[in-house]
């Protein structure tokens, strides 16, 4: 008998040693890290050398395809100073990223808004509108830039309007800047924006091609509405044009925020901007010291572009509506 | 007003029935204010207008895919008739057919078909995952975290090419594997690199497909969970039997983006599996114009393009195939997901 209670009161402190009181806070956290482990190790073991290595052999000569020398800032001055053509790519393919960007944002905001009302053959129109997301990318879009089917294609008429076409535009273009340029004569409109458009209508399957994913996060975001704030507005007597801007339009706001971001990062990093190409090229076909120079243009192009992002967020940030939710 | 009231007539038929009786405006009065007014102009104009521009654009989409289609059963002869735009006169399969024996398309697809369903099939479960990890628990150092992945998805892999190669040539951790066999493992050439990024979420656009699983986990209502945990199930019995099947849609849809982008891909797979003879045989490799087609003629660069383009349609058939099943969960999973800020 006394042995027994010995041996309960032995056992008793044990286990209360043995088994720490968890709280459950800290319970979710250990679960929470156990489902991010896999990034975690990766982000650690894999990512940060990749990152580390890629900044610091920007800093370093080569030999044999390995760093071998510190250099200093010697890469970047080469690529900034004396290589003839990094800087005006550059230039150039920023200066298209900016008109690009406001163009497929307000074109998938807009097919977004036509896509989501009911009609006849809803579905299949979607259906048709998200095939660039998936079949346009990669080795299709390279194969179709080097590409001189559709030009072919689509050139019909180009010997019987050619004579009336002030300026010289190729025959695969939709329509020709003197098309525009008269529609917008009476308007008094500089001739800028005429350039504008008739810039991004020759380029409209390039903004429908890269403009998928934005559409479908635009899509995601208008399901969201309660339909009982349109309700209430219809019986308030509103328009569909007052409703647009009075309730999509800021409801929507954040959605433009996240799909302004990601469409600079989006035609930033894919490989058919201009800039990617010429270091995609660069890399593989310049001289010895190409590859930790072509990782330099990669460097100085990413400060800009997330100087970029930086802008464009902190100013669409302050106009942005949150709705509060309960 | 009165007068019209005058003329109804209430019946009572039965107890629970009445029958009311009233005179109805006339058929053309009805259809004139139904059809004939202003508003109902307005909606028909705009109707026509949104088919108009949906069409128009659906043109847009489609008809490189027409005219790639259409030209890849030309023959010769049909790229030099100008009379010939879209049907061929002397339709042949010589081109299909060259381009199967000769760039051993069924070998590259199958490789392809591997190492995408592998890469698929680990990146939709592991971002899944990861974002139920992100989307439902909150600790100390969370949102440090997510801001990495964010980082992950801005750094373009292509910027870290030279450093990326380097990484799986001479492949080591934190000099552990030198330290213990004397030397580094060299895994381009295999599958490894690509299995290894899909594990760790560092893959091809994976960070978004972690944003998006946890903007999905973040709209799963928390009593769901909350009602197992109380039935006595445990976190990843949980994950596992509640979590998995009510993400089905969203995880078919990022199933088909990876799937498909990894499908594409060129970059990847030209840097970790460089276009060897001895290596393996991939489909980046099958563009190329095939020995036998004789392309030395007057129409001969429009053949070429063709002849690439056809390589192209054979690369992408069985993505179509596979849109065509899944698209229907494509938007399913992305409207439900409710992606917001």
């Amino acid at each position: 008998m006394n042995n027994a209670q010995a041996a309960v009161k032995q056992k008793v402190p044990q286990k209360t040693k043995k088994r720490k009181i968890v709280s459950l806070d800290k319970k979710k956290a250990r679960a929470g890290w156990f489902f991010v482990a896999p990034f975690l190790i990766g982000f650690v073991l894999i990512y940060i050398p990749i990152i580390f290595n890629s900044i610091q052999s920007s800093f370093f000569s080569i030999k044999q395809g390995q760093i071998y020398e510190f250099v200093g800032f010697d890469n970047y001055a080469y690529v900034l100073f004396t290589n003839p053509d990094f800087v005006t790519t550059l230039t150039s393919g920023i200066r298209q990223l900016v008109i690009d960007i406001p163009a497929i944002v307000i074109f998938s905001l807009f097919m977004a808004v036509l896509l989501n009302q009911k009609m006849f053959g809803r579905a299949i129109f979607r259906a048709i509108f998200f095939v660039p997301v998936i079949l346009s990318t990669g080795l299709i879009a390279e194969i179709d830039a080097s590409n001189v089917m559709n030009q072919y294609m689509s050139g019909t008429d180009s010997t019987d309007t050619s004579a009336n076409i002030t300026n010289a535009s190729s025959t695969s273009d939709i329509i020709s800047m003197a098309d525009v340029a008269f529609l917008f004569e009476s308007m008094k409109v500089g001739t800028g924006l005429v350039k504008y458009v008739v810039q991004l209508v020759n380029d409209v399957y390039n903004i429908i091609n890269r403009s998928g994913v934005q559409m479908l996060i635009f899509l995601a975001g208008l399901q969201s509405i309660s339909p009982a704030i349109y309700e209430s507005c219809s019986i308030d007597g509103a328009t569909a044009w007052e409703t647009f801007w009075k309730i999509t339009f800021p409801m929507i706001s954040p959605m433009i925020l996240v799909n302004t971001i990601y469409t600079v990062i989006d035609s930033f990093t894919s490989s058919d901007s201009s800039v990617m190409t010429f270091i995609l090229n660069f890399y593989s076909t310049g001289g010895a010291q190409s590859r930790v120079q072509a990782t330099a243009m990669g460097w100085i192009y990413f400060l800009i572009v997330i100087a970029i992002i930086a802008a464009v967020s902190g100013i669409l940030s302050a106009y942005i509506f949150y709705q509060r939710r309960d | 007003m009165n007068a019209q009231q005058t003329q109804t007539k209430i019946k009572k038929e039965s107890k629970n029935k009445i029958r009311v009786e009233f005179d109805r405006t006339s058929r053309w009065t009805r259809f004139k204010i139904k059809y004939l007014s202003a508003s109902f102009l307005g909606q028909v104009i705009f109707k026509l207008f949104r088919l108009v521009l949906l069409l128009g654009i659906s043109y847009v989409i489609l008809f490189p895919f027409f005219s790639k289609i259409a030209s890849s059963f030309m023959s010769p002869s049909d790229f030099v008739d100008v009379t010939v735009k879209l049907i061929p006169k002397n339709p042949t399969l010589n081109t299909y057919k060259q381009i199967i024996r000769e760039n051993n398309y069924f070998e590259a697809l199958f490789n392809t078909a591997v190492l995408s369903l592998l890469c698929a099939v680990i990146q939709t479960f592991v971002c899944c995952i990861i974002g139920y990890g992100f989307g439902k628990y909150r600790f100390k150092g969370s949102k440090l975290l997510f801001a990495c992945v964010l980082l992950t998805m801005i750094v373009p892999h292509k910027i870290l090419q030279f450093s990326l190669f380097n990484e799986f040539r001479y492949f080591d951790i934190y000099g552990i594997i030198k330290a213990i066999t004397g030397k580094t493992i060299k895994l381009t050439g295999t599958y490894w690199p690509l299995a290894i990024l899909s594990f760790t979420g560092l893959a091809f656009k994976n960070g978004l497909y972690i944003y998006m699983m946890r903007q999905f986990f973040r709209g799963v209502p928390d009593e769901l969970e909350e009602s197992a945990y109380i039935d006595g199930s445990g976190v990843f019995r949980t994950f596992i039997q509640i979590i998995i099947p009510l993400s089905i849609p969203m995880m078919i849809t990022i199933f088909l983006f990876s799937f498909s982008w990894q499908w594409t891909d060129n970059f990847y797979t030209t840097l970790l599996i460089p276009g060897t003879a001895k290596s393996i045989k991939l489909l980046p490799s099958i563009i190329e114009v095939p020995k036998t087609l004789d392309t030395n003629y007057a129409g001969g660069n429009l053949y070429t393009s063709a002849i690439r383009n056809t390589c192209g349609l054979l690369i992408i058939a069985p993505l179509i195939l596979i849109y065509m099943f899944c698209q229907r969960y494509l938007i399913q999973g992305i409207e439900r997901s409710g992606i917001t800020g």
